[in-house]
């Protein structure tokens, strides 16, 4: 035992070697704890550019620089029940011309000064006497968007600073434009039509309306597949499958099919519902389809979660007392996991709504200037009518674009707050 | 027509439920003894024999009724025999295009001929619809409808008819497996029989837009797809450069060294990043950080391309962050709590802790989880669609412009439908590559974590 | 056991009867998790190279109160120890008092084995490697074969030193938990039912080598079985529901206990 004694070695805790070596390891401490948090800064703070960058650009777009013009339609003789042949065009340059003193200028100076307006500027007067043909009677104000240079100029995208030549607008232009604004006709207005329009060629004009309704029935249809079937999957293989070998194969292939890049769900629906199906090309339907496709893994894995952590004491109680399996599960252990699995659902809908690679491939990326209103209609969705504009050169596309992904954003956090909000309100923890 | 035809099934089905109910209720109140089954089973009996058989006819016939009219209108196409499948296709497309009313130039007297052959065997093909659905409706109902009765095993039926619905769902999964493998593998066995096997895998170029021209097709290994894999390499790694050690660095610190309060506002904050859609990342790697990257290689003394590899992966890292963040963070949580406090009961700091027994045990759980983030970024499409470049290059240089093989999907296939060319094929090509590749990394990244698990 | 009943008896001759010197000594050591109260008021002193048992029915706070000897608790996030508890004289709980220093003085080892996946030789390492023990390879050799001969568990494992540590069988892996402990050489070892996943040759193995590493260190060991108490143990303190019931030498405790509960405790009345 002396022996043993002896070999003790005794360590001074105080030497100096010893906390030296304490001092460098608490060093080493603090420098794994500073790695960490600049890790967090760094990602937290491409967040807050990414997203401080997108409302810089973006916040512009949500207002459109538009003049109110009078137009006198009464003495413009044209006949209530051919209102769409009528010579709009002449009657609008017309008042176009008369708001800014410009009836007496050259052809040359008269079209340069026509530039500042929308080209559409025409049908949207025509449009909006169809709609309201009492206006016909009398003096009435129309609101013109300016067209897209003017509109950047007004927003002070375009400086007046910059060389004549190297920018859009001409002098001569501008001192219309700003003859326009001492008059009082020039306003900016909150942009609904960034909302309720279609896509246009002009940026001014252009809208999401297409997109949205696009984006719409493709998810309608997504959730009406996925839902359905993948609650019933989840159902089948928790709750009925033999686990064998079979099952075990499903359950890989769901888990790797959760993995799968998206784009190869656009080329499954490129070959198999648009070429071996004869799907129609850009609709809604196809592109639903293939969101379902992608959806439907994540969604039986979360049901399966969801039903697994409801406790078998409970369908015990149900098969106890005499009911079916089937009355066990869909009156007792369903209606329990529902809240997990409605706010996987959202959640998963919330991706399949900013997906974008496989709907490109499936043609969503029709340029269309009317909304979808079915299934069928050719249409875009939100996230590919957002790659159109951004590969769009005309400047209010590069805000518009922004504009967009906000909207996008938008939805997503109204999608993911209903699904925190479900969750914190009715899910339990068993 | 078919969505009459769903409108009136779907009202015949709610019908046959409340009259499938009254009269079980009937039939239950009339006779003494027990029943089997309650009305509201007799009643989902009769809705499920009423509308689904016809429901399910009315799918297959929307699924299957485009090409069997085609065919049949194509069949009676004068001079059919002599066209080949491209102008096949031109030709049907051009006679849908007359029945819709989009007319563009004025057609020949047999497209119109056709596109009136078209629409009567769309008429016809409603009428069938309208009344193979409505007899089976009848059918069913009637059947339901005798079936009713005091000791009728409603319950069952309807319980196997769940069953049934519940065992299909289950493959839904398989069957969507099969369909991609297949439709891969046909397309681009189709664009095998066009170039090589041998060239597209081993081609050291890849310039798919000179082979539009036809007498170039499959010419001199313009289908090599090593260049793009090679792209693809270089932007995943720079992707995951970046990912790993923020993701890992900024779990140790979430769940190591924060404070609870910390890690509630932080967490969700990082999991954002995840939710953001990749379009928006693109769209800011373009406008955003290209050119931030330009600038930087000018103040380094290299010169930068637009649409460099660095930007494409830098973004595409920040979008993995969250993803091996909460891997790691779910691989140290599945490490015993006895392993960490035996090391800080020997008087190692939480430090020394991390690098030296939690890092090494939860390794395996980390790995898993950085396979899997890799297989993302090298599946990942938008952010390389909008910030990569389109010619396949071999540089290791992060400056220069790279492609992948999602770009090359996307931009082969984008506003071309026809599957005749050896340019959209090639799409189907890559899509097998690039399927292969990440099932591999996904299949060894499932099983590492898995067996991680099973260890704790 | 009638020869280890033996050694220990014998054990306790050699122990002199002048003024034991205390090791370490808890004052008024309350703890509290959250809102609960888990230890009240708790006095007990720790005497140099002795065992100490700490015995008492499960949640009595026989182990929390082991894992505020070297600040264990402090891992626990909502965890309170107020009170006070001194090693040589000098307050553990005192700001100027750096932990990785206590616990390096203070070893622990746990109730099951928790040998880091690591080789055999790693884990002996890891400890002297981190405080900077050994200032050659050859210096790391020697403290990892003395541990391990320390521990009873060189002769068995030092021809597969690189073999992992968790491939060992449950006593092994615990010996190796000891020995790791002690290639830090701490003053005090602290075993929180350090045989309780152990079969019973493998218990009697580690109680053996507990009597051993008596001379070296002071042990402070919590455990539920009471043979065990009085067969390694010269001092037993009897906890329950957070109250240090009695505290005295082991042989008086098993044999003549001052209060009521402890004889009833000891008797297998509760517990």
């Amino acid at each position: 035992m002396s022996a043993v004694q002896q070999n003790v070695q005794t360590v001074d805790w105080h030497s100096d070697a010893i906390k030296a070596r304490r001092k460098s390891r608490y060093a080493a401490e603090t420098r794994l704890k500073a790695y960490g948090l600049i890790a967090i800064v760094f990602a937290l703070g491409f967040l807050t550019i990414l997203i401080g960058s997108l409302t810089v650009k973006g916040y512009k777009a949500f207002e459109q620089t538009v003049v109110s013009v009078e137009i006198d339609l009464a003495t413009s003789g044209f006949d209530r029940d051919k209102l769409m042949d009528a010579n709009w065009k002449s009657l609008v340059k017309k008042a176009l011309l008369e708001v800014g003193g410009a009836e007496s200028l050259k052809k040359k100076e008269q079209k340069a000064y026509l530039d500042m307006f929308t080209d559409n500027a025409a049908y949207l007067v025509r449009d909006q006497v169809i709609a309201d043909p009492a206006r016909l009677s009398g003096k009435s104000s129309f609101v013109i968007p300016l067209s897209d240079p003017f509109d950047q100029l007004a927003k002070g995208e375009i400086s007046r600073d910059t060389p004549e030549d190297q920018r859009r607008v001409n002098d001569r232009q501008i001192a219309a434009f700003d003859q326009l604004v001492a008059k009082g006709v020039v306003s900016k207005p909150f942009n609904w039509g960034l909302i309720f329009n279609a896509d246009s060629r002009f940026p001014e004009l252009a809208g999401l309306a297409g997109a949205i309704s696009g984006s719409f029935w493709s998810i309608v249809v997504c959730f009406a597949i996925s839902f359905p079937v993948g609650i019933a999957a989840a159902i089948y293989l928790e709750e009925f499958a033999p686990k064998n070998r079979w099952t075990d194969l499903i359950e890989i292939n769901i888990n790797n099919l959760a993995a799968v890049p998206s784009v190869v769900f656009g080329l499954l629906g490129l070959a198999v519902f648009l070429g071996w199906f004869g799907l129609p090309r850009s609709a809604p339907l196809v592109g639903g389809l293939v969101l379902a496709l992608m959806t439907l893994p994540t969604l039986i894995i979360v049901t399966r979660v969801s039903l697994k952590s409801v406790p078998s004491s409970i369908r015990e109680a149900a098969l106890g007392i005499g009911a079916s399996k089937h009355e066990a599960i869909f009156h007792h252990i369903l209606p329990l996991a529902m809240p997990t699995v409605m706010t996987g659902t959202i959640i998963s809908l919330a991706r399949a709504l900013g997906e974008t690679a496989p709907l490109l491939l499936i043609g969503m990326n029709a340029f269309m200037t009317s909304t979808a209103h079915g299934v069928f209609d050719a249409s875009t969705a939100l996230p590919t009518q957002i790659y159109i504009w951004s590969d769009s050169p005309e400047r209010g596309f590069v805000s518009r674009t922004s504009a967009a992904i906000l909207v996008l954003l938008a939805f997503l956090v109204l999608m993911n707050g209903i699904a925190i909000f479900l969750r914190q309100r009715f899910e339990r923890r068993w | 027509m078919a969505g009459y035809v769903l409108m009136f099934l779907l009202a015949a089905a709610i019908v046959m439920a409340f009259a499938g109910a009254a009269k079980a209720r009937r039939t239950a109140d009339a006779v003494p003894g027990k029943t089997h089954s309650r009305p509201i089973y007799h009643g989902l009996n009769a809705a499920i024999w009423t509308g689904i058989p016809a429901f399910v006819f009315l799918l297959l016939w929307l699924f299957l009724q485009n090409t069997v009219i085609d065919h049949l209108v194509l069949s009676a196409y004068p001079g059919v025999e002599a066209m080949d499948a491209s102008a096949r296709s031109i030709a049907i497309s051009e006679v849908r295009q007359i029945v819709a009313g989009n007319i563009f130039k004025q057609p020949t007297p047999e497209a119109l001929a056709a596109a009136d052959h078209l629409r009567s065997l769309q008429a016809i093909s409603g009428w069938v619809i309208a009344t193979v659905a409505f007899a089976s409706a009848a059918i069913g109902a009637f059947l339901a409808w005798r079936f009713v009765g005091k000791r009728a095993r409603a319950r069952h039926s309807v319980e196997r008819a769940v069953s049934i619905f519940m065992l299909l769902s289950s493959l839904a999964a398989i069957i969507t497996t099969i369909g991609i493998v297949t439709s891969l593998v046909f397309e681009a066995m189709r664009f095998f029989s066009m170039v090589p096997v041998q060239e597209f895998l081993f081609g050291l170029r890849w310039e798919p837009q000179i082979a539009l021209r036809a007498d170039q097709v499959a010419g001199q290994g313009a289908f090599g797809v090593i260049p793009v894999i090679f792209g693809t390499v270089v932007i995943s790694l720079i992707a995951m450069l970046v990912a790993v050690p923020t993701g890992i660095y900024s779990a140790i610190y979430l769940t190591e060294y924060s404070p609870a309060r910390f890690r509630a506002v932080v967490k969700p904050l990082l999991e954002i990043l995840a939710g953001i859609p990749t379009v928006v990342y693109g769209f800011f790697a373009v406008l955003t950080v290209a050119p931030a990257v330009r600038d930087l290689g000018t103040a380094i003394g290299i010169p930068a391309e637009p649409n460099s590899a660095l930007a494409a992966g830098l973004v595409m890292g920040v979008m993995i962050i969250p993803f091996i963040s909460s891997l790691s963070d779910d691989a140290f949580a599945a490490v015993p709590r006895a392993l960490r406090d035996g090391s800080l009961a020997l008087g190692a700091t939480k430090g020394e802790t991390i690098k030296k027994v939690l890092l090494p045990a939860a390794l395996p759980g980390i790995i898993g989880g950085v396979l899997l983030a890799l297989s993302r970024a090298i599946g990942e499409t938008m952010i390389v669609v909008m910030a990569a470049g389109l010619i396949a290059t071999m540089t290791l240089n992060p400056f220069a412009s790279v492609t992948t093989v999602t770009v090359q999907i996307v931009t082969l296939l984008i506003g071309d439908a026809e599957f005749d060319n050896p340019k959209t094929l090639a799409a189907f090509a890559l899509g097998l590559v690039l399927f292969v590749i990440t099932l591999g990394l996904n299949l060894i990244a499932l099983r590492t974590v898995r067996r991680f698990r099973e260890k704790y | 056991m009638n020869m280890m009943a033996e050694t220990t008896t014998e054990a306790k001759q050699v122990q002199p009867m002048s003024e034991p010197s205390f090791k370490m000594l808890g004052r008024n050591v309350s703890v509290h998790y959250g809102a609960k109260q888990a230890l009240f008021n708790v006095n007990l002193a720790v005497r140099q190279n002795t065992v100490t048992a700490l015995i008492g029915p499960s949640g009595c706070g026989k182990s929390t109160f082991l894992r505020c000897l070297n600040r264990m608790n402090d891992t626990i996030d909502n965890c309170r120890v107020s009170g006070e508890i001194t090693l040589d004289g000098q307050d553990i709980y005192d700001a100027a008092i750096d932990v990785v220093e206590l616990r390096a003085r203070v070893g622990m080892v746990f109730q099951k084995p928790n040998p880091f996946p690591k080789s055999i030789y790693e884990n002996v390492a890891y400890g002297p490697r981190i405080h900077g023990l050994a200032r050659s390879r050859a210096d790391l050799d020697q403290i990892v074969e003395t541990s391990l001969q320390k521990a009873g568990l060189w002769s068995e494992v030092k021809d597969r030193l690189n073999e992992p540590g968790t491939g060992l069988s449950g006593g092994q892996q615990q010996r190796l938990c000891i020995a790791r402990a002690v290639a830090v050489s701490p003053e005090v070892i602290l075993m929180d039912e350090p045989c309780s996943a152990l079969d019973p040759i493998a218990t009697a193995r580690v109680e053996e080598l507990i009597h051993e590493l008596r001379s070296n260190f002071t042990i402070v060991i919590v455990t539920h079985s009471m043979q065990q108490a009085a067969r390694v143990s010269q001092r037993t303190a009897m906890f329950h529901l957070g109250n240090l019931v009695e505290e005295n030498d082991t042989d008086k405790i098993f044999t003549n206990p001052d209060e009521q509960r402890t004889q009833d405790y000891i008797m297998g009345r509760f517990g």
